[in-house]
């Protein structure tokens, strides 16, 4: 097992031939995703790389070839109405990589993809890979190894950095999840504390967050009660100064509320092994597991 | 971005909320004829981008004119939090009865706009939550309906008795809802929303944030863009499509990534060093960030080490390569620079580097770590 994506993962790829969305749909094909449609407005009737075909729409797309998870690489400016588009079409987990929509927009989109019942993964997050059975996303494949460890982050090139360390000292992965880095996300930290408390194939947890939020707190309070799996975590920020916010549209410590401090606090209260820096991830999970 | 205090104050007025006048001078002379105009008692008001600003003595009374044009001169050029002022407000001095709190931020817990009002205004608002927490209301907003005339009113009241004073509250804080989606706000305060003696109620002081995300689509928003109020790195980095947070240290960042980036930042320290800057060169590489980088990063006289930390996924180490190769073309780095590269690409970098006379080392720890060791080879 693996959480959110495997290989019944049917996947429709918004933005297919646009410059991210044609390298990206390439690079998933590769690696074994069934990339079963894509979706570009005025581009219905073509073939991708003469295999995957295009549609108008994504609602087309999805009586045509029962794809069931979406992944949008679309610009900022029509990539809330791409998330909007792909949950009224009823796809079941959505996918959004762009970095950029502005956070009203996300107040209006979030309450819709729920009422459609559909799971929202991002925005501005590097998507999912559960290693050789299916990748959404842009997290390069050949980092990642099947295994039992889940991998959740905020972050894209820091969870790159630690499932490097995990692959290369043997610890495999379950399921590697970039939640994203805005304020306001589809999926949190304790969605995916769930998925892989339930998921067999899980063993252990690496969470990878960040200033800003009071997510990883609420997740270490979730995690103590809920999860009885181990659980590494690491908090990037530390020397980030208040009021600033450090690339990551939601990486701001405000006033002085969102600090790596008070979430390494949390972490360790919940019983969190917490890491100093990235290379203890490795050493730490084996004294957990 | 933040706008500053005249720039909020004029968003307002256009939702219709009723805000007492104010000019904006750059120049004592012109603060003087504004408060001629006037007439009688004004306030001058430094507009910068920090807090506090009566305590560091950017507000002040002033009884005549001449008077305003001296508080100008002295306010006009002073540093307030490392910001020097270029303008000043200048706004004839209210007589107030009561001084209240009304803002609107949207919280990333409920993913909602929230309504937060307090009696207590005209302070730091953060301090009133952490004191008197039962001082603020609260009422997240279902931005499917908008802020209801009926939840409008129960803030009213939380803020006057008289229902008159609670409804113009309410219609305030309707307009206000409709300013921060109008604007793509990410924060809007009136502090203090105050009484006059008649009874009029009016936002007396504003403060507005617009999300970043919005600027591409509000050119009118991003045009009050204030370049001076902010460090000219970051201009020249905003403008060459990097981000970068100017910092105190010594070792000069460049990495691929924000989350890298700050556990870059974050594992100096951990080995005894200070970073000098945040730098993420973003997703897709392109040479030209990475000379652009340089630039920026070699221009801070404190740097004494660079540190570039690649994991390429997107961004390909050959790319990097080639704008450090291109940058050192260019211009001299003058400093040690101490180059991490692996993932995407990483032999067709290394051997670009290699080539240019640089090596590389693949392990992010070994790399900061020699980073904080030259820098001390270097103080030693």
């Amino acid at each position: 097992m693996s959480v959110f994506i495997d290989n019944a993962t049917r996947l429709v790829v918004q933005g297919i031939t646009g410059r991210d969305g044609s390298f990206h749909a390439k690079q998933m094909m590769e690696y074994g995703t069934q990339v079963v449609a894509g979706v570009t407005p005025g581009k219905g009737g073509q073939r991708f790389e003469n295999a995957v075909p295009v549609f108008n729409t994504v609602a087309e797309a999805v009586a045509a070839t029962k794809a069931n998870t979406a992944v949008i690489y679309v610009p900022a400016a029509v990539a809330a109405s791409a998330i909007f588009e792909a949950a009224d079409a009823g796809i079941g987990l959505v996918i959004c990589i762009t970095e950029g929509i502005p956070v009203l927009d996300m107040t209006r989109v979030l309450p819709f993809v729920r009422e459609r019942g559909a799971r929202l993964i991002g925005p501005n997050c590097p998507g999912l890979i559960s290693p050789a059975k299916s990748k959404v996303g842009i997290i390069p494949g050949n980092i990642c190894k099947p295994g039992n460890v889940g991998v959740v982050s905020r972050s894209g090139t820091l969870t790159y950095e630690i499932v490097h360390q995990l692959s290369t000292h043997g610890l495999g992965q379950s399921t590697c999840i970039g939640i994203g880095g805005d304020p306001l996300i589809g999926t949190n930290f304790i969605d995916c504390l769930t998925a892989f408390q339930a998921d067999a194939e899980t063993e252990a947890i690496v969470m990878i967050g960040e200033i800003g939020g009071t997510d990883e707190q609420q997740a270490a309070e979730f995690a103590k009660r809920e999860v009885k799996k181990p659980i590494v975590g690491f908090i990037a920020g530390q020397t980030a100064p208040p009021g600033r916010r450090m690339g990551h549209a939601g990486a701001i410590i405000s006033g002085s509320s969102g600090t790596a401090a008070e979430k390494m606090a949390a972490f360790e209260k919940a019983g969190i092994s917490v890491m100093k820096r990235p290379a203890d991830v490795v050493p730490l999970l084996q004294e957990r597991m | 971005m933040n706008l500053h205090e005249y720039q909020a104050r004029e968003i307002l007025r256009r939702y219709g909320i009723p805000v007492p006048p104010g000019e904006v001078a750059s120049t004592p002379a012109e603060a003087r004829a504004i408060a001629e105009r006037f007439g009688g008692k004004v306030v001058v008001k430094a507009q910068v981008h920090a807090g506090g600003r009566g305590k560091a003595g950017g507000v002040k009374l002033a009884k005549t004119a001449a008077e305003a044009e001296t508080h100008a001169k002295a306010i006009l050029g002073m540093t307030i939090k490392g910001l020097t002022v270029q303008k000043v407000l200048i706004a004839p001095a209210a007589e107030i009865a009561s001084e209240s709190y009304v803002g609107i931020i949207v919280d990333r817990a409920s993913q909602r706009p929230v309504l937060m009002v307090s009696p207590a205004g005209g302070i730091d608002i953060e301090e009133v939550a952490a004191k008197t927490p039962e001082k603020i209301h609260r009422r997240a907003v279902d931005p499917r309906y908008g802020l209801l005339s009926h939840q409008a009113m129960m803030l009213g009241f939380a803020l006057y008795k008289d229902v008159k004073q609670a409804r113009a509250a309410a219609d305030i804080m309707q307009k206000l809802y409709a300013a921060v989606y109008g604007v793509g706000a990410s924060l809007a305060e009136i502090n203090p929303l105050v009484t006059t003696p008649d009874g009029a109620v009016q936002a007396l002081d504003a403060k507005i944030a617009i999300d970043d995300n919005e600027l591409e689509r509000r050119p009118d928003i991003a045009a009050l863009r204030d370049v001076s109020s902010e460090a000219p790195e970051e201009v020249a980095a905003r403008e060459a499509g990097l981000t970068f947070i100017k910092l105190e240290g010594t070792v000069g960042c460049c990495v691929n990534g924000a989350g890298l980036a700050m556990a870059t930042m974050d594992l100096v320290k951990y080995y005894g060093g200070d970073p000098a800057n945040f730098l993420d060169i973003g997703g897709s590489s392109n040479p030209q960030k990475v000379v652009s980088a340089l630039r920026i990063i070699t221009s801070d006289p404190r740097v004494k080490v660079i540190l570039f930390n690649i994991f390429g996924g997107i961004t390909r180490g050959d790319d990097v390569a080639n704008g450090i190769v291109q940058a050192t073309r260019e211009f001299t780095l003058k400093v040690p620079i101490i180059i991490r590269l692996t993932g995407t690409n990483e032999q067709l970098g290394v051997e670009i580097l290699r080539k240019a006379g640089f090596s590389a080392l693949t392990d992010m720890d070994e790399a900061v770590k020699q980073a904080v060791a030259l820098l001390k080879g270097k103080a030693a």
